[in-house]
């Protein structure tokens, strides 16, 4: 169990005053300008050395990435874009930093630009975090008056301005890409890299694209140093982590643990255990919607990091941990987020386009059982044809909860296709099997 | 170059170059939907039918847009990436209707699933949208829409129309126009781009399809040839079935890079329009000439009857002869046509100067460009633009002054606004505002008639501000001292009460055209057709000069020329003071030369101009005329004093594809070929020269203009005997130095040369005059001028402007395009165009019917509300006959150009009852 000392968010749960007073308090803006004296490469071998790893999902090395921004700029500027669209359903850790702790992410901004030559930083946050918005946009213009950012931002000799952008309600411009397209003020659609943001990003311009959590903790990691930080978790899977555990629990909750934690300890630990108790579990999504779930029997022993999890076929992705008893219908949970997928995706490239509307509608006929035997290896080859061959990994994400679902409960899917033809039924069953909000539609 | 390996074999490739382009090239197909291998489109990546797989990196890539590096291993044909690629081809066969029942079963679409083996689906359709068929030309039928985005690209990216977007999202994204509206509805111009490049059927001529959306209709054959209406000289590939015209599509010329607009796609079908002359026509006797006589074009026979070849051309004939033989060589005169081919106009003034004995014969230039032209003549001793139009996509700067190449140039205005995408910058001055003067950095809306106020203001600014290039100046040009003091009276500050810019605006264009790396220059008629047209030109190339803005990439001097051989007609010369190649009928050397050439007499008298042959015609000194391809009742000003003067003419013979306005007082009509019958060579704004080819037969007795011409000439004494048109261009060649190294074999190899050429395997030269004028001292003559207002200012009478010019569906007096359905369905009645402020300020409302009136006669015409009309202006296009606006129109004349000044004249307007409504 992660020491109360070592939690980079102490004001996670929001008792505290989320402004500067409380966040001066908490340690925040300690010493920021002796940090940026260090220099550029300093800070970068140290987030290196740090060994974190984005927090957005994909688990990309955040020192490295900052590396590739050039050193020399050839006339065009360098931009942070730091990703708040947090739109992963399970998801809602960036939410408690934004709203409870946003000068964590504002001083991480400055060092993060420092690092990598920018003198403007972009915070695209999700629209429907309304407040949220409220409290960093209050946090940002405190940060102005009292010289942290700006020109010569907390007298560091770095000027810096830094400004919040809302987004409209779009799960796709979570994507780096249509991120930087959104903010540019086109529609919301991925590009095709290469080019990378890194040479080609906002406006043309070499950028860097970092999710909420991973630049809200650099400042801790420079601070208390790349030791400390890499002492906790597991070799290649350092430092704590926010974990979001929601559903069949008794008590959902966000939480700050180290990397690596079993996750049957994460979720009596923190969440009160499955309801019904462990015996209880039918699966868990460890890490957000896109991630293929695990059965019961693997998450007796899984450790809840990157890697552990990649071993078992799935991933650490926002670490979203979605609790499922065995009330649950599995094949209609995994139907709903078919549906999500086919809402969101964007619409630009075909596998992705006509693979999700197929998909969703297979699905959707096999929370029924009114399908053949034959079309799970269907939609098993078509999760395939859609994984990798889209233009950003939305496809990905609508491809795995799948390939989860077929991979550990197929026998259910045959069960329900049994039972359906059992009944005798004739295929003219309700046309909506999943029950969805109008809006939804 | 960048080794690397394509399915296990080493290839390289050049630099930019796709893995896509690198398959092609060695043969291997990849197969492609988003992408068009075409100029200017961009590859997409989206629709991931062209993916292929790369050693080392976790998901495939598309090969359209992918950039081999070195030893990168490539696979086009590993199972992974022909498995994907067929996956996506079956996902989007799923929702298409099935082939049998497709809109376009020959689709690139259809054709690749052929290809690849995939036309069936294993999954069920989706939902699909009806069909749109709200416009006349083009139909929408989505259901068979893959969301591919060429459309998209089409619109915004290459034509620069900015109607189509990719709306919504997931799989309910789709194509859709404005707002969602129908395309008939939206504000798509119709150049028909993205039904070029939808690779599905989604977007299809509508002429290929039945009521039910299904094509029907497949060509027997195909004919590459030119677009017969503007000086842009697109080149068009014509789809044939039964010898009428099935559909066209663009090809990639020079000047039109496979772009067309909505004459050159829809307007096609004129010539198989029922109104189509078929056999030669002779007045009836006793059917008196009278200059408001009508005559219905359907039904010729109340004025005309039938006549063989024979009778017709002996009465054409005879009636020259017998006018020359009574009253002197002086009283004929001929307007040759800048629609018909270079060959077709060098026998017309041939025919005029040898057979007629004079050298009175004209055409339209006289109404549109003959000021530019004698301007560039005493400047640079050049008629022709100095840099193709294309030339401003090497600009930083683009200067449109008096033009609207939107409507009446598009596809060069594609290249216009392209080069704006890019980030050039544009200045678009003209009192009336026009659609890219949303893209302008400078809109200037200046008060009609002030152009040399305006541009002496920006002369002033730049010597004033020592902006001009010392060193071109003193190198290429003379003269500019006269203007340094001349221009010293035409301050911004006084200038911007004469032309109604702000003198701050003015010197900061002046600044911008100065000071640009390149900047290119454009103008149209706004500038030529006044009587102080000349002046206006001279002012324009001063500020090339001055400036050094020519003669260099992306610089130059363009006047955007409107028909599409106005430029060949005037070089072949159809003008009355110039041999072919402007070479002066007075210069005793040239006279001598081209004596000794056509081994005859000549005149050695500069002839009387378009104007002023009518002028004779009413002083009784000219008596005969041969009218070719003309319409002189629709396009002269004062329509009433140039009508009555046709129905004055002794003897009046008429060449032409209908029954014109210049043919009701016809004493014999000639049935004529149309553009998509003949063989020849036409020469574009460019100086490009290009050659048609005959699509379809000409419909019943009609005969090739030049056979014609000849079997006249005959009758005139000329033992004429031309095989064809090659020979024709042969003579004309040898006559005109600018053709050097042009020949006929040429241009049947190459389609497109550009003049002038330095050897028969060198490519023509774009830009010119890079060093040096053609004149005698080798430079330039740099002109000042003085401020004149033009001829008739309103008054208390006349208190509104009105000015006349086009629209994007017409073409000129309307022979034509009123007779193509799709054309004159999008635009089917006269309308006159008045700003909404002058409205509200009268009581009018749009839709409602007015008089409009000068001292020279009355139209009624109905109102449309405009904005980019100035109030107190009425602006009328002069393509309806039955509201001609040039029965309204001023024909003072410019002094050195002879060309009347239809931008300008005094009106006022009257409202009438409205018989179908009021509004209080």
């Amino acid at each position: 169990m992660l020491d109360d000392r070592d939690r980079i968010f102490t004001n996670l749960y929001g008792q505290y005053d989320w402004g500067l007073k409380g966040a001066l308090a908490r340690g925040d803006w300690d010493g920021t300008a002796g940090i940026i004296a260090r220099g550029r490469e300093a800070i970068i071998e140290e987030m290196k050395a740090s060994g974190l790893r984005g927090r957005g999902g994909a688990g990309f090395p955040t020192g490295m990435k900052w590396s590739f921004m050039p050193k020399v700029s050839d006339g065009r500027p360098a931009y942070l874009v730091v990703n708040a669209d947090e739109s992963e359903p399970g998801t809602c850790k960036d939410r408690d930093i934004l709203r409870h702790d946003p000068h964590k992410l504002i001083e991480g901004c400055l060092l993060a630009s420092f690092a990598m030559g920018a003198h403007v930083s972009y915070i695209y946050i999700r629209g429907e975090f309304y407040n949220e918005a409220c409290n960093l946009q209050a946090a940002i213009d405190q940060a102005y008056e009292a010289g942290l950012i700006g020109p010569n931002a907390a007298g560091s000799g770095w000027d810096f301005e830094l400004y919040l952008h809302r987004g409209a309600g779009a799960y796709i411009c979570g994507e780096e890409t249509a991120l930087l397209e959104s903010l540019e003020g086109k529609k919301g659609m991925p590009r095709l890299k290469p080019p990378f943001p890194a040479a080609v990003g906002l406006y043309g311009c070499p950028s860097t694209v970092n999710n909420v959590e991973s630049i809200a903790v650099a400042p801790t990691i420079l601070r208390r140093g790349a030791a400390w930080f890499s002492a906790l978790g597991r070799p290649k899977n350092t430092g704590t982590k926010l974990f979001c555990i929601s559903g069949h629990v008794n008590k959902p909750c966000n939480v700050e643990e180290e990397l690596g934690i079993p996750l049957r300890e994460l979720i009596d630990t923190y969440a009160g255990g499955v309801r019904g108790g462990w015996d209880n579990l039918l699966a868990v999504i460890p890490g957000g919607s896109s991630v293929p779930l695990l059965p019961k029997s693997i998450c007796d022993t899984v450790l809840m990091d990157f890697d552990s999890l990649r071993d078992v076929k799935s991933g650490l992705g926002t670490a979203a941990v979605i609790v499922m008893d065995k009330s649950t219908d599995v094949i209609s949970a995994i139907a709903r987020l078919a549906h999500f997928y086919k809402h969101e995706s964007c619409g630009q490239c075909t596998p992705c386009r006509e693979g999700t509307g197929w998909m969703m509608r297979v699905m959707n006929r096999m929370v029924q059982g009114r399908a053949e035997s034959a079309e799970i290896d269907l939609l098993e080859q078509v999760t395939r044809q859609i994984e990798g061959h889209t233009i950003c990994a939305l496809g990905d994400a609508a491809a795995w909860p799948i390939q989860g679902l077929i991979r550990h409960f197929r026998p259910v899917i045959e069960e329900r296709i049994a039972a359906y033809v059992a009944s005798g039924a004739t295929g003219r069953l309700a046309p909506t099997p999943v029950n969805l909000p109008r809006a939804a539609e | 170059m960048i080794s690397f390996e394509l399915d296990g074999t080493a290839v390289e490739a050049a630099s930019g170059e796709t893995l896509w382009q690198v398959a092609q090239r060695r043969g291997i197909a990849i197969p492609h939907l988003c992408y068009a291998p075409q100029p200017g489109y961009r590859p997409d990546g989206n629709c991931r039918a062209c993916m292929v797989e790369i050693a080392g990196e976790r998901v495939l890539a598309p090969a359209c847009l992918r950039r081999p590096t070195e030893g990168m291993k490539v696979s086009t044909q590993s199972d992974r990436a022909v498995f994907a690629r067929r996956m996506v081809m079956e996902l989007l066969v799923a929702d298409q209707p099935p082939r049998a029942g497709a809109h376009d079963p020959d689709s690139e679409f259809w054709r690749w699933a052929e290809r690849i083996d995939v036309t069936e689906s294993r999954f069920p359709a989706a939902r699909r949208w009806a069909p749109d068929t709200s416009h006349i030309a083009m139909s929408v039928n989505l259901d068979a829409c893959i969301q591919c985005g060429l459309c998209v690209r089409a619109c915004r990216e290459v034509q620069v129309n900015d109607v189509i977007g990719m709306a919504y999202r997931n799989a309910a994204a789709k194509p859709v126009f404005d707002f969602d509206d129908p395309m008939g509805e939206s504000t798509c111009v119709a150049c028909g781009e993205c039904v070029q490049a939808c690779p599905t059927g989604a977007l299809m001529p509508a002429a290929l399809l039945d009521d039910a959306q299904q094509r029907i209709h497949y060509a027997d054959r195909s004919v590459d040839s030119l677009c017969p209406y503007c000086g842009v000289g697109c080149q068009v590939t014509y789809h044939v079935k039964q010898d009428r015209i099935l559909h066209v599509d663009g090809r990639d010329g020079p000047a039109n890079r496979r772009r067309l607009c909505v004459k050159g796609r829809f307007g096609y079908d004129y010539v198989t329009h029922p109104h189509r002359l078929t056999v030669p026509l002779i007045r009836r006797e006793g059917v008196p000439k009278r200059a408001d006589d009508r005559v219905d074009p359907a039904n010729p026979w109340t004025h005309f009857r039938e006549a063989s070849w024979e009778e017709a051309l002996d009465r054409a004939g005879a009636g020259f002869a017998r006018i020359r033989a009574a009253h002197g060589r002086g009283a004929l005169a001929g307007f040759g046509s800048a629609k018909g081919s270079n060959e077709e106009a060098y026998l017309f003034q041939k025919l005029v100067r040898l057979g007629f004995g004079n050298n009175n014969v004209d055409h339209c230039t006289r109404l549109c460009h003959a000021s530019s032209v004698a301007a560039l003549m005493e400047g640079l001793n050049s008629g022709a633009v100095t840099a193709p139009f294309a030339a401003a996509l090497d600009a930083d700067v683009i200067f449109i002054i008096g033009a609207n190449p939107s409507v009446n140039h598009p596809v060069a205005a594609t290249f216009i606004k392209n080069a704006v995408k890019r980030g050039a910058k544009l200045i678009v001055a003209d009192p009336r505002g026009q659609a890219l003067s949303r893209l302008a950095t400078h809109a200037l809306r200046f008060t009609p008639g002030t152009d040399v106020a305006l541009i002496n203001a920006l002369l002033h600014t730049i010597i004033a501000e020592g902006l001009y290039d010392r060193q071109y100046i003193e190198g290429y040009t003379e003269g500019f001292e006269a203007l340094r003091e001349r221009i010293a009276g035409f301050p911004p500050e006084r200038m911007a009460e004469v032309c109604g810019v702000p003198a701050e605006t003015l010197r900061e264009v002046a600044r911008l055209y100065a000071t640009s790396r390149a900047a290119i220059l454009f103008w149209g008629m706004g500038i030529s057709q006044h009587v102080h047209g000349t002046d206006n030109a001279r002012c324009l190339i001063a500020l090339a000069l001055i400036t050094g803005q020519i003669g260099r990439t992306g610089t130059g001097l363009h006047p955007l020329r409107g028909q599409n051989n106005v430029q060949g007609a005037s070089d072949a010369g159809l003008i009355p003071m110039v041999f072919p190649d402007y070479q002066p009928v007075d210069d005793p050397k040239v006279h001598a030369w081209f004596e000794a050439f056509w081994q005859a007499e000549l005149d050695d008298r500069r002839g009387l101009t378009v104007v002023e042959i009518m002028r004779a015609v009413h002083a009784g000194t000219i008596r005969g005329m041969y009218v070719e391809g003309e319409n002189p009742a629709m396009s002269d000003p004062d329509l009433n004093h140039a009508r009555t003067a046709l129905a004055e003419l002794e003897h009046l013979v008429v060449q032409d594809l209908f029954l014109t306005e210049t043919a009701f007082h016809a004493d014999v009509v000639l049935p004529a070929s149309a553009f998509a019958e003949k063989t020849g060579t036409f020469t574009n704004t460019d100086r490009r020269v290009q050659l048609a080819r005959p699509v379809v037969p000409m419909p019943g007795d009609a005969r090739q203009d030049w056979w014609i011409i000849q079997k006249i000439a005959r009758r005139l004494g000329l033992e004429w005997n031309y095989a064809g048109p090659a020979e024709i261009f042969a003579e004309m060649a040898a006559s005109m130095p600018a053709l050097a190294n042009i020949t006929w074999e040429r241009l049947e190899r190459e389609g497109a040369v550009t003049y002038p050429v330095d050897a028969p395997d060198k490519p023509g030269n774009e830009i010119i005059f890079g060093s040096g004028f053609p004149t005698a001292s080798g430079r330039a003559r740099i002109v000042p001028a003085d401020v004149a207002p033009p001829d008739e200012l309103p008054d208390s009478d006349f208190d509104m402007v009105l000015s006349t010019g086009r629209v994007l569906e017409h073409w000129h007096t309307g022979s034509m395009t009123r007779r193509s359905v799709a054309l004159d369905e999008l635009e089917p009645e006269a309308i006159a165009f008045l700003a909404p402020r002058e409205l509200a300020r009268r009581g009018l409302h749009a839709g409602a019917m007015i008089s409009v009136e000068t001292r020279r006669g009355a139209i009624e015409i109905k109102i449309r509300a405009d904005r980019d009309v100035a109030p107190n202006m009425i602006f009328i296009p002069f393509c309806y006959a039955e509201a001609a606006a040039n029965l309204l129109t001023n024909p003072a004349l410019d002094p050195v150009g002879k060309i009347p000044e239809f931008k300008f004249c005094a009106a006022r307007i009257r409202p009438l009852a409205s018989p179908l409504y009021h509004r209080s």
